[in-house]
């Protein structure tokens, strides 16, 4: 099937998209970036913008570097800024050294295939908001912070505050997410993420990406995020309040996988009843908690 | 409202008029005349319809046409030179890669642009970048054959140049 007709305006500095966005944004004027989600949704016709407004043209939308952060108070010392035409394929090498550079590139070998992340953007997956989007449960585990800029100005949102559904966030229909800023983990900690779907590159039908430190041999400051099984990522509070503190063990590790199991509220879809996806975020997470403590995990050992 | 659009393919210049919603796919098929990309799913999942965009391998049906003004486009039509397959083809042929055809073009673009980077890729790669696609026939294991072969064609005559 073909897209509905819509106007197509192509930008090429950060102020023209945004006044053209304005323009158009009471006609369900949308963003395209790499377009990997929103293409097949238009040519579904779930979606029918009238106007398309293309940023890849629009200069300095590809930054991807370390900066300080800008939030007092924060652990993370800097941040990893990712602009809002950074490719998913940016990521197949590690950019950063330390525990966040070789997870991202881990993360993103799960996303779609190998053409699909040469176009598709990782702020366009937050933007897209799917459950079952890798880069949504890093940004969601990591609290990155969302920039998001209209020709009213700008507002940066935490990762809760985000994501608010099902390819829901809260984005104004004028607002471009123009970067995700991700703290850059300390070098003590240890990242471990796992996926489950059913084929390779398809949706993933529960993840899980495990942060925590070891001090004095106890885990401390861990964090728990599931996603694809909830109608959006979030950390597990109580699978977490498990952790915290305790001496890693198997037998720990299992039942903090069985709290966060118990803990998520799975979406009910045909053939996939809530009970499997509760079981494969206990898997799930059991993993991730092993990647993060054991050889294959990310950052110091 | 039609755009009007410089399309450059397999070097050639097409200078068309689109309507933005039209897929690169179908532009390169329906205006520009070249069939030799197909278009199976038209929603990203399959692959037959792969095109070679600035050195990337894309889906052209997840690519307005209009998005690739002044883009160097690649299909399959310009692998050959003249009677001269190229490597990949001649692999796919020798290693019996196809049987009905219909994903062929998708995957030789595929691999051509993995060829093209600088290191070969290794078997867990090339596995990997070849699951992208859907093949029904023949199955994927003579496609793996026929790209590691051209591979090795590939890069001992880049060596050797």
């Amino acid at each position: 099937m073909r897209s509905v007709a819509f106007q197509y305006h192509a930008p090429r500095s950060l102020d023209e998209a945004l006044v053209t966005l304005a323009q158009v944004a009471a006609e369900d004027g949308r963003i395209i970036a790499g377009g990997q989600s929103l293409v097949p949704t238009m040519a579904f016709r779930f979606v029918r913008p009238g106007h398309l407004v293309d940023i890849n043209r629009v200069a300095g939308l590809d930054r991807l570097h370390a900066e300080a952060s800008t939030v007092p108070g924060r652990t993370a010392a800097s941040e990893l800024v990712i602009g809002a035409t950074v490719r998913h394929a940016a990521f197949h090498r590690p950019v950063l050294a330390g525990p966040l550079g070789p997870l991202l590139t881990e993360v993103a070998s799960h996303i779609a295939h190998y053409p699909i992340r040469m176009r598709g953007t990782f702020c366009g997956s937050l933007a897209h908001a799917d459950p079952a989007s890798e880069w949504c449960l890093v940004a969601s585990t990591l609290d990155a912070r969302l920039v998001l800029r209209s020709v009213r100005g700008e507002r940066i949102l935490e990762a809760d505050e985000f994501f608010t559904g099902v390819m829901s966030t809260a984005i104004e229909p004028d607002e471009l997410l123009v970067e995700a800023r991700i703290p850059i983990p300390n070098p003590g900690v240890r990242l471990g993420f796992d996926e489950f779907s059913r084929r390779r590159g398809d949706f993933a039908l529960a993840m899980a990406l495990v942060s925590l430190e070891c001090v004095d041999g106890r885990v401390r400051s861990p964090r728990i995020g599931v996603s694809g099984v909830e109608d959006r990522p979030r950390r597990i509070a109580e699978a977490e309040a498990l952790l915290d503190g305790r001496i890693p063990a198997d037998d720990l590790f299992r039942a903090v996988a069985r709290a966060a199991a118990a803990a998520v509220d799975p979406l009910e879809q045909p053939q996939l009843p809530a009970i499997y996806r509760r079981e494969l975020v206990e898997s799930s997470v059991r993993r991730a908690l092993e990647r993060a403590w054991g050889p294959t995990g990310h950052g110091a050992r | 409202m039609k755009h009007p659009i410089t399309l450059t393919i397999n070097g050639h210049r097409h200078d068309v008029e689109v309507e933005p919603r039209r897929t690169l796919a179908d532009v390169i098929r329906e205006e520009c005349r070249l069939t030799g990309t197909h278009v199976g799913c038209e929603h990203g999942v399959c692959g037959a319809c792969t095109v070679i965009v600035d050195g990337d391998p894309v889906r052209a049906c997840l690519v307005f046409a209009v998005q690739a003004e002044g883009a160097q486009i690649r299909t399959v039509e310009g692998l050959a030179q003249g009677a001269q397959l190229h490597p990949l083809q001649q692999a796919f042929i020798d290693h019996h890669a196809l049987q009905c055809g219909f994903c062929t073009a998708g995957f030789l673009m595929l691999s051509t642009a993995l060829l093209e980077r600088p290191a070969p890729p290794d078997d867990v790669e090339l596995q990997e970048a070849l699951s992208s696609n859907l093949c029904r026939c023949t199955g994927y294991k003579n496609i793996l054959l026929a790209v590691r072969a051209a591979s090795k064609v590939m890069h001992a005559t880049s060596e050797a140049a």
